[in-house]
């Protein structure tokens, strides 16, 4: 598969590329000092362009085709992962993966998105958006992770709930709320980590926990940029303007005190160096749990029940 | 969320403030039939020729189900704040302005205690006119207020639904309306209050997914839109028209998400029934 190349990673991929032609000559030409001075100025530069991303550039980002999806960060951070299938009802949506997974010594539910990387992945798994099918899947795990006491992990990585003409049928928005409504009441601690695309009540649909995290490069809200343009702007045009209007980036969402916490990405994103992404949240969740497992369970209950409570904004 | 291209200038044709000139007679927007107000008023605003339902308000709907002089609302003062300072082609702080002049509300949904038959109920109504029904931060808190309510006076709750789903204006907090009133939800269950779902043309969006797919009985007017995404959404993703009869309420109801549709001259009285089952046991 070709690589993908975001118009703001262009100029830091020229100056990479020419170290490296550099390089090649080393051996004959005396230029350390100059391969070092360029290293320098490619530091510099991506400094200067991660800090300063528009919001659209960090949607582009967080749809990054290299970036890890759900199931190379459980291979990079967990051990002993034994997947589980189906909802018990109709199939398996492959949209929608999860099972036991051991975090050093401590055993989870992770559940997440699952989005393929070429044409024939993404279809297999439906781009990462679900049929009602996977967010019953997720809800059977998370009560079975609750029956026996298991804390749950959620990554969140979805372009949105499938809207097609079996997910309708099938009761598309019944599952998502009951999962809202069941995951708000379950007696084990749950953590929720945005690792790419939080669009909607896809996302939610598996989002309700004690701690809500978002990597660095993510993005999290009620519509896509894309759609909100065409909704309210009557075009396609204005992804742009609608990004920065839906303010949904993770320092957005942590002042608006939706999320907890957020999770930094290696400079350049998670896709630079996946391992020491994987490694990061890896500590991120082992503290997060730690943390969480020492409240008694009507307590956690209760305290996850008053966040969700307190979120919103109006006048009286 | 397609709610918006119908709202836009114009008020939904199958509103009924669409109406002919001196302001007495209506047209069908079914059979476009011509028929005067005070008839299709004291048959529930539905079409006596073709049985249309017509979209109606929360005033409406108190008058039809609340037995007279029993309705007092509560959280009336509460508005929306522009917590993302959003502004598309329009501020949001304008389009809110607009919508209170022009509709009367002060959001999309109303909320109190009233009695029907002489039993009190906790009731919250959606107006599609504010805003296509959008759920932002105001309806999203005063329904979670009501099912506080509901709880602590132990009365039952109904929510009648009519909306395009979350509001885009208040992106996550919109996003996160959801979560909160399907834990209150959660919550009031636990307590075995009961909590009836209506659902009317249109409910769609985070609405549909979140409190109106929870009722202990999903009960829809005939043929009204129920869905998650809406049918245009649908018909871009597949590229073909919809099947004839797609997500209207008979729809849900062969699929198994609701339990039953009831005319909405027979609504208070098949409510009456039900509550009268879910009580005193
Ligand atoms: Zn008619």
């Amino acid at each position: 598969m070709a690589k993908t190349i975001l118009d703001f990673e262009k100029p830091i991929i020229e100056l990479e590329n020419k170290i490296e032609e550099m390089r090649q000559y080393q051996e004959n030409l005396d230029i350390d000092e100059e391969v070092a001075s360029l290293e320098k100025k490619v530091e510099d530069l991506k400094r200067s362009i991660y800090q300063n991303l528009t919001r659209w550039q960090r949607v582009q980002l967080a749809r990054h085709s290299e970036r890890p999806y759900t199931l190379d960060y459980i291979t990079m951070m967990t051990e002993d992962f034994v997947e589980l299938h189906g909802d018990r009802l109709y199939r398996d949506d492959k949209a929608i993966v999860g099972g036991f997974a051991k975090l050093n010594e401590q055993k989870v539910m992770i559940i997440g998105h699952q989005k393929g990387r070429d044409t024939k992945s993404n279809l297999y798994r439906n781009f990462g958006m679900p049929n009602p099918e996977g967010y019953r899947k997720a809800l059977r795990l998370m009560k079975l992770a609750e029956k026996f006491n298991i804390p749950i992990v959620t990554m969140i990585d979805t372009p949105g709930a499938f809207p097609g003409l079996e997910a309708e049928e099938n009761g598309q928005a019944e599952a998502i709320a009951r999962n809202l409504f069941e995951m708000s009441q379950l007696t084990v601690p749950i953590i929720v980590v945005i690792i790419g695309e939080g669009a909607s009540g896809g996302a939610l649909g598996i989002g309700v926990g004690d701690r809500i995290l978002m990597l660095e490069n993510t993005w999290y809200s009620v519509i896509s940029p894309e759609s909100c343009s065409s909704i309210l702007w009557r075009s396609w045009e204005f992804k742009e303007q609608a990004a920065e209007a839906l303010k949904l980036t993770p320092t957005d969402l942590l002042s608006q005190g939706i999320i907890d916490r957020i999770v930094e990405e290696p400079l350049g994103g998670a896709h630079k160096n996946p391992k020491s992404m994987a490694n990061t949240l890896k500590n991120v969740l082992l503290e997060e749990i730690t943390e969480l497992k020492k409240l008694p369970k009507d307590k956690l209950v209760n305290k996850r029940l008053e966040k969700f409570s307190d979120m919103g904004v109006f006048v009286e | 969320m397609g709610w918006f291209s119908k709202s836009k200038g114009q008020l939904d044709p199958k509103t009924k403030k669409i109406e002919v000139p001196d302001g007495k007679w209506l047209k069908c927007p079914s059979c476009d039939e011509i028929i005067h107000i005070k008839t299709i008023e004291i048959n529930s605003w539905v079409c006596p020729k073709c049985d249309y339902h017509i979209r109606i308000g929360s005033n409406d709907y108190i008058q039809i189900l609340i037995d007279p002089k029993t309705f007092r609302e509560i959280n009336s003062s509460m508005k929306s704040a522009d917590p993302l300072q959003f502004r598309d082609t329009k501020k949001y702080t304008d389009r809110i302005k607009s919508s209170i002049a022009s509709t009367g509300l002060n959001d999309a949904v109303k909320t109190g205690i009233g009695e029907i038959n002489g039993r009190k109920v906790a009731i919250g109504i959606m107006d599609f006119e504010f805003i296509g029904g959008s759920m932002g931060s105001v309806v999203g808190e005063k329904i979670a207020r009501l099912i506080d309510k509901a709880r602590d006076s132990k009365i039952p709750l109904i929510i009648i639904s009519k909306s395009g789903g979350a509001r885009m204006m208040e992106g996550a907090f919109s996003l996160m309306q959801m979560a909160k009133t399907s834990a209150k939800l959660a919550q009031l269950a636990k307590s075995k209050i009961p909590y009836l779902s209506i659902l009317t043309d249109p409910t769609t969006g985070g609405t549909t997914a979140s409190y109106a797919m929870l009722g202990d009985m999903n009960i829809a007017e005939p043929n009204a839109l129920i869905g998650f995404a809406g049918p245009r959404v649908i018909k871009q993703t597949i590229g073909k028209d919809l099947p004839k009869g797609f997500q209207k309420s008979e729809f849900l109801e062969e699929h198994g998400f609701v339990d039953l549709i009831v005319d909405r001259r027979e609504l208070k009285s098949k409510i009456s029934t039900i509550l009268d089952y879910l009580s005193d046991n």
